[in-house]
């Protein structure tokens, strides 16, 4: 915990942490024992940390996404699989810096890895375009799913975006085309395929690449059809409002859960996926395991129809034939026509 | 579903504001023209000096586009559950109750099957009156059960989009129905059926980052705005001013996103020509 950087609500866990390390150097320094001291303090960390955690509304967990020290995908990428080669282009235009790709290995099975990344710091963030990819990113997205689809390889995707770049240069390109191509193209992949929403999920920029037959998101992280502030700007006509709209859309996890969005939430370390990558990453390591080993089972002409159907039963509607809504747990919708 | 009860009587009275005096003309807001209301609607909308297009409604493209009593609606019953109970200066139900009294329709989208010079399709055309023609789930499963149909019946796709994007109040279910609609767009493709997208004034959001973007051939009107991100968002990131005719159809033409620009008087021309091409049907004869 060198940097300074931790949002506002962790500060008294910040400040805790802080005292108990001073203690235990202080204990050092002069040879005291101060181990009865200690545990009071550690035992009230915990419930501190429990306290904070376990109650956060919807804008906290925003807030926790986008972290400047949460793990990006190279992160992950770095302790859930090996025998990383990094491929970059989408053999049009450019090399997208704020969309990752590359060859690698998960439990020694070859898959293709693609996500958007963040940059740490300003310079890199300047260079990974704040994770906010441009039309050529969705492309070299597109083209390193058909390279894994050629061989016959699953897609694991990792979103973390707060959307796709708007900018003159992205519209002139067709931001719009690049996406709903990828969505479509998507839907018709061959091999298994898997989306884990990391970090932000923000919009069709992260829809881009997350058209799959599972859909896992961490436990702060988020997926919303625009951002709280957008929304809030838009609705509220201030951007400030910005708690009152994250909290309406329903963009939490367990929101989306509910739902019938996600099929399961990636539980985060107490205190946040910042306070533990191992921890972190070998959570979603298992997540992934799991679902793979499921969807890898199906052939590929019944693996398409199911996730067609997946998203074919998305939504929430009424008819003369009934309701249909999307609530996990509801009764299934009539099969009108 | 006391949703589909309707007071008759307010519906009458807003109708009745046709033989308004100050609605016997309109200033054409790009030449500034004074053009009699009988006139715009003999040239569909459009403007005799300049050629303006006017915004007209889902039931003047229908009309547009399809042979006279050739169309049969579809699932105009469907209409929206407020599933997040999502509440910002009104609630969301309320909203959509003020706009199903206004538009008299359940949602932004009017479906159905109908023919273009004989060739049957099955057809989709946006209202923008509908709370800007935002696309929640009613809008998706209709598109969907367009594309269903198309595919059932063997015949093409044509969707008329006008769309602000997705609707903010049914929150991340709306973000999906772009995957619900373009996943269904890969069978039609599989299908080999043709899709032809007609993107109007203004085509903006998620469904042009789905469906509209999506046609085998999609055709613009002139000087429709079509872009993904809105250009006050843009204008705010980048801290410039935007250059003129930016996300103009005109604009896509020139990048290379849409097939072609077509005038109103000329849209359905040119569909069925298309349709006819792609189907192998015989063409028509050259008017004039
Ligand atoms: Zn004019």
């Amino acid at each position: 915990m060198t940097t300074g950087a931790y949002l506002d609500f962790e500060r008294p866990i910040i400040e805790l942490e802080e005292k108990i390390a001073e203690m235990e150097a202080m204990a050092e320094e002069r040879g005291i024992d101060v181990s009865a001291e200690l545990s009071t303090l550690q035992a009230k960390l915990t419930r501190l940390k429990e306290d904070i955690f376990t109650n956060l509304s919807p804008i906290q967990r925003v807030q926790l996404a986008r972290h400047p020290r949460r793990p990006y995908p190279l992160d992950f990428i770095e302790r859930c699989f090996t025998d990383w080669v990094e491929l970059h282009g989408d053999r049009a235009y450019a090399d997208d810096h704020a969309m990752i790709s590359g060859m690698a290995r998960f439990d020694g099975q070859p898959v293709m890895v693609i996500g958007q990344q963040k940059g740490r710091g300003t310079k890199e963030n300047l260079q990974r375009n704040f994770g906010m990819p441009h039309p050529e990113g969705y492309r070299k997205a597109l083209r390193m799913m058909r390279l894994a689809e050629k061989f016959g390889h699953p897609v694991i995707t990792l979103i973390d975006t707060p959307g796709a770049y708007p900018g003159i240069g992205a519209e002139e390109r067709g931001q719009a085309e690049a996406i709903a191509y990828n969505l479509r193209e998507m839907a018709a992949l061959r091999v298994p395929t898997i989306s884990v929403v990391t970090g932000e999920g923000a919009s069709g920029g992260a829809l881009g690449i997350g058209i799959t037959d599972r859909i896992l998101i961490l436990e702060n992280a988020f997926y919303s059809v625009i951002s709280p502030e957008g929304c809030a700007a838009i609705l509220w006509k201030d951007g400030e409002k910005r708690d009152i709209a994250a909290r309406a859309m329903k963009i939490t996890a367990g929101d989306l859960f509910e739902l019938g969005v996600v099929d399961e939430i990636v539980v985060e370390p107490m205190g946040g996926a910042h306070t533990d990558y191992a921890a972190i990453a070998r959570a979603v390591d298992d997540a992934v395991r799991r679902h793979l080993t499921e969807i890898t089972a199906w052939d590929s002409d019944d693996r398409i129809k199911r996730r067609r159907e997946k998203y074919r039963q998305m939504g929430a509607w009424q008819s003369e034939a009934g309701v249909h809504a999307a609530r996990r747990g509801d009764s299934p919708a009539p099969t009108a026509s | 579903m006391s949703w589909f009860k309707r007071e008759k009587k307010k519906i009458e009275t807003t109708t009745a504001r046709k033989e308004l005096p100050g609605e016997l003309w309109h200033k054409c807001p790009s030449c500034g023209d004074i053009l009699y209301r009988k006139d715009l609607a003999a040239r569909v909308s459009v403007c005799g000096n300049c050629g303006h297009h006017f915004r007209v409604g889902t039931d003047d493209y229908l009309e547009l586009l399809l042979d006279q009593g050739s169309f049969r609606e579809l699932d105009a019953d469907l209409s929206s559950v407020d599933a997040l109970g999502f509440v910002d200066s009104k609630s969301y139900a309320q909203r959509l109750e003020e706009y199903r009294e206004r538009t008299r329709r359940n949602d932004a989208i009017v479906c159905g099957l109908g023919a273009i010079d004989d060739v049957e399709v099955s057809i989709g055309v946006m209202d923008f009156g509908f709370m800007g023609g935002s696309m929640g789930s009613v809008v998706g499963e209709k598109v969907a059960r367009a594309i269903e149909r198309a595919i059932e019946r063997r015949i093409p796709l044509v969707i008329v989009s006008a769309s602000g994007g997705a609707r903010m109040q049914e929150g991340v279910l709306s973000l999906m129905q772009m995957g619900k609609t373009s996943t269904l767009l890969a069978e039609l493709a599989t299908n080999g059926l043709p899709f032809i997208a007609v993107d109007t004034d203004p085509t903006t959001g998620g469904v042009t980052a789905s469906y509209a973007m999506l046609g085998d051939v999609i055709y613009a009107e002139p000087h429709a705005q079509i872009g993904f991100a809105g250009p006050r968002v843009i204008k705010q990131t980048i801290g410039e001013d935007l250059p003129d005719e930016f996300q103009t159809a005109e604009f896509l033409l020139e990048h290379g996103f849409v097939d072609a620009v077509v005038p109103r008087d000329r849209l359905k021309r040119i569909i069925s020509r298309t349709l006819r091409w792609m189907l192998g049907r015989e063409a028509l004869a050259e008017e004039e």
